[in-house]
């Protein structure tokens, strides 16, 4: 195999493993900006994996529609999942980082224990026949290298990147989008201006949710094409450390997630080339967290979280 | 009396206790829901625990990283940290001792303590990266702490893979027998359940965290600083110290609960593909336990017999293990949501008042 031919590759996989970082990313975003510390990103990528395969698996007979239709549900799924987390933190002022560790935990045992029962006693969906297929969008995938690379991908993806777009234009180009980061850097101001505080931040954490589930959906319903226990193992933790480290802005977050995606595309890459005779595999399992922790450290840059980050915010408090 | 009934409509004790009901009701709805019987699998819950002696020894093996984790956790918070990282305190804290226990030649009464202290060091260096990071970069520990922790896993493996696993093995060798903490007396009268010294560490670590806490010049500085960090500052205490010292002591227990697992119960590692979850767990037990030396210890009894009496419940009422996942998450999502448990016990509380 060529040169061109192995970046061509990277760049595909990349694509296609950065893809669910993005949502749940982006979905994140929604949450921290609005103030809402939201480490449960995990959790509702999980509930949006678990949606997604077993209402595409009801959905068969649908053909190429039952992975749509798997994927809207799990948007549903992931913002009537987030519903408790936004209650516990801004109603009831709850520990954010504990109500999202609950979150964690529950969809983690929850979605295992209805696999079960909805398949058997198996812990895992079975293998999915109509998963989503990869466009070769505009027959641009037809071009030598670069039509691999970037032009045949999953339909999520292209959602993905357009999604950014979205965000980026909602965040800064809306009044939405000006309350909500207002909600989340100055809560009071917002109040004082008029701006109800609880329910923009109800709707980031929906959103959030939504998002989320997007990505684990994407997981479930490409790559994967079932649902177990480890199909998401922790890229909810990883999307999370790609928001911080795009400096909770979504192009950055964009940014953030292909590098992580590259990270894991490359896991592919030196297994196939051989290369962990020269780096250790597990070197690049640990380079998304470690790069975190330094940027975090300002080493790599420095990041500044919301100013009311997992503030629970007080009617009248200063 | 009055001085009983005090206790029992105080907030610190009503709510983990209402945050449990609340949480096993969770868990009963959800096997409803499945077509389960509800009051038989928590009934063969808790015959699997209390059954026979083999389960019940295993179950205080169960037990005991729980109280390790818990500490750790509890350490933390009473310095106001949030310690999200006893999960990979606990990891470093097997590679250690493994690594140690392996690699090192010494009669026991020195290769076991070695080991021990290998674990206990290597989880508290875990943690006190952290507090580093925290004290003198200002960076939050839970976002470290979650990154430490799948560090942590990946960089065992490497361990394990690059030094102490043979070829094409998924698991350490076994580590030499001068290092064991395992009591064989105690294991056959429990039918060869797994019980070590480690227990009994456990709650030493428990008496040691108590004293360490409320009845030193320490302990008193790191709870004022957890209490107001800048009374503190202003006072003459290191803030930034204390914040190291916080992370590494709970690191320590985390540690130690790691190897104590491994001397005591395993005596080997495996690669791990997932976290083990006893770190994870801690933050409910601490939470639970209203991070005090005795909550910590209670509460870990609690989610060892929850977690160990879940194959009962499977075997005896056919409910799928992971339902007791759902009734932990329940539990800490209700705890942290104490305003939803106060507002049920609303009417409860008013009344007591009225009473007394």
């Amino acid at each position: 195999m060529d040169f061109l031919q192995i970046i061509s590759n990277l760049i595909h996989d990349t694509i296609v493993f950065s893809t669910a970082l993005i949502f749940a990313a982006l979905g994140g975003l929604y949450s921290e900006r609005s103030g809402v510390v939201n480490i449960a990103l995990e959790g509702m990528m999980i509930a949006g994996a678990f949606t997604g395969a077993v209402v595409t698996f009801f959905a068969q007979d649908m053909g190429v529609l039952a992975p749509w239709i798997g994927f809207a549900a799990a948007i549903l799924a992931g913002a009537l999942f987030s519903l408790p987390h936004a209650t516990a933190s801004i109603t009831f002022k709850a520990d954010q980082v504990v109500s999202g560790v609950a979150l964690n935990f529950l969809a983690a045992g929850l979605t295992v224990y209805l696999t079960k029962i909805i398949f058997d006693g198996a812990g895992q969906t079975t293998t999915l026949s109509t998963v989503f297929s990869k466009w070769n969008l505009l027959g641009l995938g037809d071009i030598p290298y670069l039509g691999h690379a970037l032009f045949e991908a999953y339909p999520t993806s292209y959602i993905a990147f357009l999604l950014v777009a979205i965000t980026w234009y909602v965040l800064y180009k809306t009044p939405f989008g000006l309350r909500l980061r207002s909600v989340g850097e100055h809560p009071r101001a917002a109040d004082t201006a008029g701006i109800n505080v609880k329910r923009v931040r109800y709707t980031a954490v929906l959103i959030s949710g939504a998002l989320a589930a997007m990505g684990g959906a994407t997981i479930a319903l490409t790559t994967t094409s079932n649902f177990s226990h480890n199909t998401v193992s922790g890229q909810g933790f990883i999307a999370l450390a790609a928001l911080i480290f795009g400096k909770w802005h979504p192009l950055g977050a964009l940014a953030a997630a292909l590098f992580f995606g590259i990270a894991q595309a490359l896991k592919g890459l030196v297994q196939v080339y051989e290369l962990t005779a020269y780096i250790p595999i597990e070197f690049i399992y640990m380079l998304p967290y470690i790069l975190t922790i330094l940027v975090l450290a300002g080493v790599v840059g420095r990041s500044k979280s919301p100013a009311a980050l997992g503030k629970p915010y007080e009617t009248g408090s200063r | 009396m009055n001085k009983l009934g005090q206790i029992f409509i105080k907030e610190s004790f009503l709510v983990p206790v209402v945050a449990i009901i609340l949480g096993l009701l969770t868990g009963a709805i959800a096997m409803l829901a499945g077509g389960f019987d509800p009051l038989l699998a928590y009934q063969s819950l808790l015959n699997k625990v209390f059954g026979n002696l083999y389960n019940f020894g295993e179950t205080i093996r169960q037990i005991t990283p729980l109280i390790f984790t818990g500490l750790s956790v509890a350490f933390a918070f009473r310095t106001g940290l949030f310690n999200i990282g006893a999960e990979g305190q606990f990891i470093m804290g097997m590679i250690a001792s493994v690594f140690v226990g392996i690699t090192v030649d010494l009669p026991f009464y020195l290769h076991a303590p070695l080991c021990l202290l290998a674990g206990a060091l290597a989880g508290g260096l875990w943690g006190a990266i952290a507090g580093y990071l925290k004290a003198f970069r200002g960076v939050h520990e839970v976002i470290t702490t979650i990154m430490l922790n799948w560090t942590a896993l990946y960089f065992s493996n490497y361990i394990l893979n690059a030094f102490l696993v043979p070829k094409g093995e998924q698991r350490s060798e076994d580590i030499k027998e001068s290092a064991y903490i395992s009591v064989q007396w105690l294991s056959e009268m429990f039918d060869n359940a797994r019980l070590h010294w480690g227990t009994l560490l456990a709650l030493v670590a428990a008496v040691v965290f108590y004293i360490l806490l409320w009845k030193t010049k320490t302990g008193f500085e790191l709870r004022a600083v957890g209490f107001n960090p800048h009374a503190s500052e202003y006072a003459g205490m290191n803030v930034n110290k204390n914040v190291i010292n916080a992370m590494l002591i709970g690191g320590v227990f985390a540690g130690l609960g790691g190897a104590c697992e491994v001397l005591g119960v395993f005596h080997y590692q495996a690669i791990l593909s997932a976290m083990p979850g006893y770190g994870f767990d801690g933050i409910a037990v601490a939470l639970i336990g209203g991070n005090t030396a005795v909550g910590v210890v209670l509460g870990a009894i609690l989610f060892g017999v929850l977690t160990y009496g879940a194959s009962g419940m499977n075997f005896g009422a056919g409910v799928p293990v992971e339902l007791i996942r759902v009734v932990i998450a329940s539990v800490i999502f209700f705890v942290a949501a104490h305003g939803i448990v106060k507002y049920i016990l609303k009417p409860v509380i008013s009344k007591k008042k009225e009473v007394l």
